[in-house]
């Protein structure tokens, strides 16, 4: 899926007549299959993106549009489930099993053909086999964020919107998600938007970097990362090209440039 | 903050004990809690009804009524009366569900709706349900229905207030994430918002419960040949104040047996709000 952003502006209404400007005239062109990071301080509007992204938030001014594989473009005016939107917690209903929770998107658009098959496949895929019949509340915050990662992939989404889904796991468990996550992309090969306010990560998982800032946030550069995957943070060139970023990221931010 | 430190410790430690040593706490502090209320019934009773010219009410102790609960279980009449009841707050509560849900699910969901019908609500729930009576006698020609409008009436208002605001605290990462899997709106109430609001449901289902035995006592006073309420007024009206005190007695038990049920069934459906 191609998203092309033209002149993106968000404010809030907040109470008492005050308006909060948000984004302010964002332009960026994401071409299929890419994995495209948007980094920024918190609070500099990235959720706020991606909930445009997703269809669940109007744009102030501006348009956002979709093509499919050479399709017409279609501008985005509602929630879509093949633009599927992973967010920062959890958000497991706890009434349903793991299986129920994986399955709960297919249900309600009435996708049943070998549902149960599909489930199984990705709770392997998943490494929940233990916990297919378990409650969410008894999961870990990992575990959790696992299952949330197979209900969105398990329609075949054509975009796969991430808000900072990995910022409340442990190192470790960041590490193996990151890992899944790129070894997912590579063989589904669906467009990935990212939000995250981590350098690390968005160098591990982007082949391009979308830099957020100002008040409202702007896109204040657009950097493509030539390395390989699977990165790792212990290669040469991971530390090389993030030595060369972070020189950018003060350039473009603080205007210190060399 | 010493008040808050020392809430704070004494909630920990209970929390820390296992459910075999909180049965046993609950059992023992129940007991206790028994006991004193015996205790105050005979000392109260005793400094009332033993007075001179008050000896015919000595059926209002602990003893005589106790024993006049056990005659009463060998009672068809009894039963008949504890199943007219129930079936009285049953068919009240249940009209009431079947009004009071979708509407607390409408205006919980539309917040235009909530605007228009909240003064209204507000100025009719707090009109006493009893205070209905005259016109539910006007209204419907049986003792019958007109209980259950009254018992409708008292608890339409807390099922529907229950109900819509569990559906305003209904986790809004759960509506995003259904919204972006294609929901529909009625989608949306089926499977996110009815499911999510369960717990205050089971909540309205309660106060309802409470609200609907409290009033049915009093509207059993109407006229009609059955029910706890009826037998306390005859046993009035035949100076039997042991079996008077009796009933009273069984409406106390009954009551706190449902609520109980209630309770048990709410601890299954109490979903934790942490994912
Ligand atoms: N629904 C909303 N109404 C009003 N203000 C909002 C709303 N959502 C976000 N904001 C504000 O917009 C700004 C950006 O928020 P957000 O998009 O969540 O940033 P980020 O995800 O980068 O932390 C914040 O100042 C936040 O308070
Ligand atoms: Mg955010």
């Amino acid at each position: 899926m191609k998203i092309r952003i033209e002149h993106l502006c968000k404010s809030y209404n907040l109470p008492g007549n005050e308006n909060l400007p948000v984004l302010h005239d964002i332009n960026l062109s994401i071409k299929s299959g890419d994995f495209v990071v948007i980094l920024g301080a918190s609070g500099s509007g990235k959720s706020t993106f991606l909930s445009l992204l997703a269809g669940l938030t109007t744009p102030t001014s501006g348009k956002i549009w979709v093509q499919e594989n050479e399709g017409p473009e279609k501008e985005i005016t509602a929630p879509h489930p093949s633009r599927a939107l992973l967010f920062q917690q959890p958000s497991l209903l706890p009434w349903l099993t793991v299986a129920g929770n994986i399955a709960f998107g297919c249900k309600i658009r009435g996708e049943g053909n070998d549902l149960s098959y599909q489930v199984n496949q990705f709770i392997e895929m998943m490494g929940l086999y233990e916990f297919a019949q378990t409650h969410p509340p008894k999961l870990s915050v990992g575990m959790a964020q696992r299952v949330c990662l197979a209900r969105a992939l398990i329609g075949h989404p054509k975009a796969l919107l991430l808000d900072e889904p990995f910022g409340s796991l442990d190192t470790l468990n960041r590490t193996h998600l990151q890992q899944e996550l790129i070894n997912i992309w590579m063989g589904e090969r669906f467009t990935a938007v990212f939000v995250t306010h981590d350098i690390e990560e968005a160098l591990l998982l982007g082949n391009r970097i979308v830099l957020l800032g100002g008040r409202p946030s702007t896109v204040k550069d657009v950097f493509d990362i030539p390395l390989d995957y699977p990165r790792s943070l212990e290669d040469d060139s991971f530390f090389e090209t993030k030595k060369d970023i972070l020189k950018a990221f003060r350039c473009a931010i603080a205007n210190e440039c060399d | 903050m010493q008040i808050v430190r020392h809430l704070q410790k004494h909630t920990k430690s209970y929390e820390k004990s296992g459910p075999e040593k909180k049965l046993v706490h609950s059992l023992f502090y129940g007991l206790v809690g028994m006991t004193f209320f015996l205790i105050i019934w005979v000392v109260v009773g005793y400094f009332v009804f033993r007075r001179p010219g008050y000896e015919q009410f000595s059926g209002f102790m602990p003893l005589p009524a106790v024993n006049a609960l056990f005659g009463l279980l060998f009672e068809k009449e009894f039963w008949v009366s504890v199943v007219a009841s129930l079936r009285r707050i049953g068919v009240g509560i249940l009209i009431a569900f079947l009004f009071g849900l979708p509407t607390g699910l409408l205006i919980g969901f539309y917040w235009k709706l909530r605007m228009i019908t909240n003064t209204p609500f507000q100025f009719i729930r707090m009109i006493s349900p009893l205070s209905w009576m005259p016109i539910a006698l006007l209204l419907f020609n049986e003792f019958e229905s007109a209980i259950y409008f009254l018992i409708t009436m008292a608890t339409v208002w807390p099922i529907i207030m229950n109900t819509s605001f569990g559906v305003s605290r209904v986790n809004p990462h759960w509506i995003k994430m259904a919204l972006n899997q294609g929901a529909t709106n009625r989608q949306l109430i089926l499977h996110i918002v009815l499911p999510a609001s369960i717990p205050y449901i089971l909540t309205s289902l309660r106060l309802a419960l409470g609200v609907a035995w409290i009033v049915l006592v009093p509207v059993e006073f109407l006229g009609i040949s059955s029910g706890l309420g009826y037998i306390i007024n005859d046993a009035r009206d035949t100076l039997e104040y042991d079996r008077l005190m009796a009933v009273v007695l069984a409406i106390g038990i009954v009551g706190f047996l449902l609520d109980a049920t209630i309770r048990q069934i709410r601890q299954l459906f109490r979903w934790t709000w942490v994912s």
